[in-house]
């Protein structure tokens, strides 16, 4: 195999034979292509969904409230429901077991300053819980604990883009931040995958914030997460049981949508996760789509190869020729050739997904990434594919009574 | 130097068979230039290619140089026709994508010489047909005259004991016919064996011995006057 006549030989035939050689490369280069851009882009599809979720907790519950919009219990509808400390500890009570995390959340807008820079945020007053809620990843420093809550420290976590904008270069941590007049000490830095948005919040104590902006025991929203062993059926139980009580609890019509509002993330997982499952069987389709199809092209130009050598072989028997030596020279000249053309695909496939992957953000398709390892796969089928396809017509033609090749015709 | 005995072979057509050669029996002895003629159908290409141990004998006796050739494998029938064989055919049978020196070499190649002996012996033999200026040309390039002297100067690279021609000249007009057959006869006067098959009597005249075969058996088998090419030329 490694004889420098028969490399010579087939160099010779892959040479001089330039349409066949481009044909048949073609075919492959093609299907490794697809093979890597449909795969990519399924795969960005799936990242997309994927991502749309990694912003919170896939079991995360929001509880918001609003004005009532019925009549109910002798109160007159347009009432304001207002959620106060008490109430998230009665949820935590009522339904101890079934709730993981639980926080409470009042938004501020703030605007921020340190030294010479100036910009506006919107702050979350958070209990600890809700790192674990929100998926926020502490990069430096600590996020809010309980003696912050306990003892409503002035200390603020701050996103990574808050830093980059009012630190500048330099680290916020024990930094001094100035909110709306009021100095907070920088305790942490955090990043979340959710977004550039999402890295531009900041994140103070509750109880601070309830202290300072309202001397009150007033929030917004109770975010939890039910506990994981939950099932989905359980879940949406366990939400559906939560309003009612809820529901009852501030003397609110049960058929009132607004006043309590409870978003479950159950059933927007559920629908992503069934997304999921129908892309990871299209991608599938398509991978092995795509692949067979290849094997099939190159099949079908292997027989034809082999078909339009047939005189050669002929003459070659002529002259000498053991049938292994035939088949060696074909079957090498069409592994090499669905080797080059393999890896050209490769490469190019790879090259085209780096190339127009950012600019595919628009149209949901994110991160659209194949692993080089499958594609590899995907050549070596093919590769092996063409082997084999070419080896059977090729050990037929070898068998070819040189009479028969040599027939004039 | 050849001999075969009640040789027998048939194809099947369909169902039947066509008994194409009905007990042959001919010895050829070395030195000798022997056309074999017949109308289509004699069965003429078919001894030739029995000969040639491109087909086999289905019943028979062929002993070549005193070796039998019976019961060949693929394997052994390559390495028979290297070593014993040189063919010329009616289309040349050059390989397209090839020069003509690497044509010339191909045999060569299947003997496993080296590389340098290869081309030295190609082009040895190309000078000889007086093609050695043209020996980097495609086969698209030649005239026929021109691609037949190539496939001679192949059929007698691997120093073959035997020379089949199967209609050497039938694909070249008159001219170089007679150029062929005048080199070939110059061949033949150096000692090569040559065995051809043709339907041309003037170019059968041009051997020394004329075997006619019709229905698959030898009508005539007579040694003649050979006729000089050269006078043609």
């Amino acid at each position: 195999m490694f004889d420098r006549d028969l490399w010579r030989e087939i160099f010779q035939s892959i040479n001089m034979n330039k349409t066949r050689t481009l044909l048949s490369g073609f075919t492959v280069t093609f299907a490794i292509l697809l093979f890597a851009l449909l795969f990519g882009i399924t795969n960005g599809l799936l990242n997309t969904f994927d991502s749309a979720f990694v912003d919170d907790a896939k079991n995360s519950i929001f509880i918001n409230s609003g004005r009532t919009s019925k009549a109910s219990n002798g109160l007159q509808a347009g009432r304001q429901i207002q959620f106060e400390n008490k109430d998230q500890k009665w949820i935590e009570e009522e339904f101890d077991g079934k709730v993981q995390y639980i926080t409470s959340r009042i938004y501020i807008n703030v605007t921020a300053t340190f030294r010479n820079e100036k910009s506006s945020y919107s702050v979350r007053a958070v209990n600890p819980d809700h790192q674990f809620l929100e998926n926020t990843k502490v990069t430096y420093g600590r996020y809010i604990n309980e003696s912050d809550i306990k003892n409503k420290t002035k200390v603020v976590v701050i996103g990574r883009l808050v830093e980059e904008d009012l630190f500048l270069k330099t680290t916020a941590i024990g930094k001094y931040v100035n909110l709306n007049g009021i100095q907070y000490k920088v305790v942490g830095i955090f990043e979340d995958d959710g977004g550039d948005n999402e890295e531009r919040y900041i994140y103070m104590p509750v109880s601070t914030a309830q202290q300072i902006y309202g001397n009150n025991d007033h929030i917004d929203q109770i975010n939890l997460t039910y506990n994981p062993d939950m099932d989905f059926d359980a879940a949406i139980g366990f939400s559906n049981l939560l309003t009612r009580k809820l529901k009852d609890r501030f003397m609110v019509s049960q058929n009132d949508q607004r006043a309590i509002r409870v978003r479950n993330l159950a059933n927007e997982s559920k629908a992503v996760d069934q997304m999921t499952f129908i892309l990871g069987i299209l991608v599938l389709v398509i991978g092995f789509g795509t692949l067979i199809a290849g094997i099939v092209g190159i099949s079908n130009i292997m027989i034809f190869i082999v078909k339009e050598r047939t005189k050669e072989i002929g003459i070659r028997k002529a002259l000498g020729a053991s049938p292994s030596s035939i088949v060696l020279i074909i079957l090498l000249e069409s592994i090499l050739i669905t080797i080059i053309a393999g890896f050209l695909g490769l490469f190019l496939g790879m090259g085209i997904l780096e190339l127009i992957g950012p600019s595919l953000e628009d149209y949901f398709i994110k991160d659209p990434y194949v692993s080089i390892n499958l594609v590899i796969g995907a050549t070596f089928t093919l590769i092996i594919a063409g082997g084999l396809a070419g080896y059977l017509p090729a050990k037929k033609a070898s068998k070819i009574k040189p009479i028969i090749a040599l027939r004039n015709d | 130097m050849l001999k075969i005995n009640k040789l027998h072979k048939s194809y099947p057509i369909g169902d039947s068979s066509l008994h194409v050669l009905k007990g042959i029996d001919l010895s050829v002895e070395e030195g000798e230039m022997v056309a074999i003629m017949g109308s289509s159908g004699s069965g003429k290409s078919t001894l030739l290619n029995i000969i040639g141990m491109l087909d086999e004998a289905d019943e028979g006796e062929y002993i070549l140089d005193n070796v039998p050739i019976k019961d060949l494998t693929e394997k052994k029938a390559a390495i028979y026709r290297n070593k014993f064989l040189g063919f010329i055919f009616q289309s040349f049978n050059l390989i397209n994508y090839k020069n003509a020196l690497d044509n010339v070499a191909l045999p060569l190649y299947y003997q496993g010489l080296k590389r340098k002996e290869r081309i030295e012996t190609a082009l040895f033999h190309l000078e000889k047909v007086g093609l050695k200026d043209w020996a980097h040309h495609l086969p698209k390039e030649l005239s026929g005259g021109q691609k037949q002297r190539v496939a001679i100067a192949r059929a007698l690279a691997a120093n073959p004991k035997l020379l089949l021609a199967d209609e050497p000249t039938g694909a070249l007009d008159t001219k170089t016919s007679h150029e062929i057959m005048a080199f070939i006869q110059s061949l033949n006067d150096e000692g090569k064996t040559i065995l051809m098959v043709t339907h041309e009597e003037d170019i059968a005249s041009m051997c020394k011995r004329i075997v006619r075969l019709k229905d698959g058996v030898i009508m005539e088998d007579a040694f003649v006057e050979q006729v000089r090419a050269s006078e043609y030329v």
